[in-house]
């Protein structure tokens, strides 16, 4: 048994029918109390009143932006070394997700941004690489729809992959780059343990962000079976009208 | 339902248009895959019919 198995097109469909359901039921769980139990049963924060029930959206869909486009990477690194088209259905999937939850950091971050620093945005280390990650997925998806040869196309937005990934890591670590802007730092630094997050906003955090986690995870690993099924759908006219 | 206060309106606008935008996402992504389901089928069963 081996990871690379599931390179086979058949053996991953059979693979993501059986993990979907699992995946899909343990989503709605996490995020459904996670959400919950972050806006009925947290307390307002003494500086920024109700605002703080914002971070169980902000904080997980800034995390699954980054997080997409690094699955995306290894996705792309796995097409261009080994050629398994799994691998590069896998990272167009991906996309669309990850825009969705960049998308929704912006937002996130634009609406708590206006009451606490007042303004909606500011031209911070953070905030603009995440702009800039946001134009890299669109210009990711436009890419795979404007190549017209599959193969081509996943040579392609693997190499502009490669370069945006410059820009998920500044989405990361940016505020450590430059000691400026209005974003705060790292509220959970994995490294160092130190988190800036009390225990009553912590642990429903983490349910929400397990629960984007396993989101992300069954929308990519459905997304990529629509893909395989798109692909030998048009493989089989194409075969069908040689024959015609 | 919360006692929000005055950021009421940011922190119900957030949460609604992050769960419309997860809607969306999940909506879409459903019926992408249901349709593409659907014309594999159908092109299966055409090819098969060709022989």
């Amino acid at each position: 048994m081996s990871l690379w198995q599931y390179a086979n097109p058949v053996k991953f469909l059979a693979l993501s029918a059986r993990v979907q359901p699992v995946l899909w039921a343990l989503a709605a769980v996490f995020i459904g109390v996670g959400l919950i139990w972050g806006f009925f049963g947290t307390p307002d924060d003494a500086r920024q009143g109700s605002t703080v029930k914002i971070i169980y959206l902000h904080v997980p869909a800034a995390l699954m932006a980054i997080n997409a486009w690094f699955m995306m990477l290894v996705a792309s690194l796995i097409w261009l070394i080994r050629r398994h088209h799994v691998s590069a259905l896998a990272a167009k999937a991906a996309a669309p997700v990850g825009l969705v939850m960049t998308l929704i950091a912006l937002v996130t971050g634009a609406i708590w941004g206006q009451p606490m620093w007042g303004t909606w945005w500011a031209w911070d280390p953070r905030l603009t690489s995440f702009l800039i990650l946001f134009l890299f997925y669109l210009g990711y998806i436009a890419l795979w729809q404007a190549v017209e040869d599959p193969d081509t196309a996943a040579d392609l937005t693997s190499v502009l992959c490669l370069v945006g990934s410059v820009f998920a890591v500044l989405s990361r670590y940016a505020v450590q780059f430059w000691n400026q802007g209005l974003h705060q730092g790292t509220s959970i630094p994995v490294a160092t343990g130190n988190r800036s997050v009390a225990d009553v906003f912590f642990y429903p955090l983490v349910m929400a962000m397990l629960g984007f986690g396993l989101l992300f995870l069954a929308l990519v690993v459905y997304r990529t079976g629509t893909e395989i099924r798109l692909r030998r759908t048009s493989a089989l006219r194409a075969r069908m009208n040689r024959g015609a | 339902m919360p006692e929000l206060g005055k950021y009421a309106s940011e922190v119900m606008s957030a949460y609604a248009v992050s769960l419309l935008l997860l809607a969306a996402l999940v909506g879409l992504t459903l019926w992408r895959g249901r349709a593409a389901r659907r014309a594999l089928e159908e092109t299966e069963a055409e090819a098969g019919r060709r022989g």
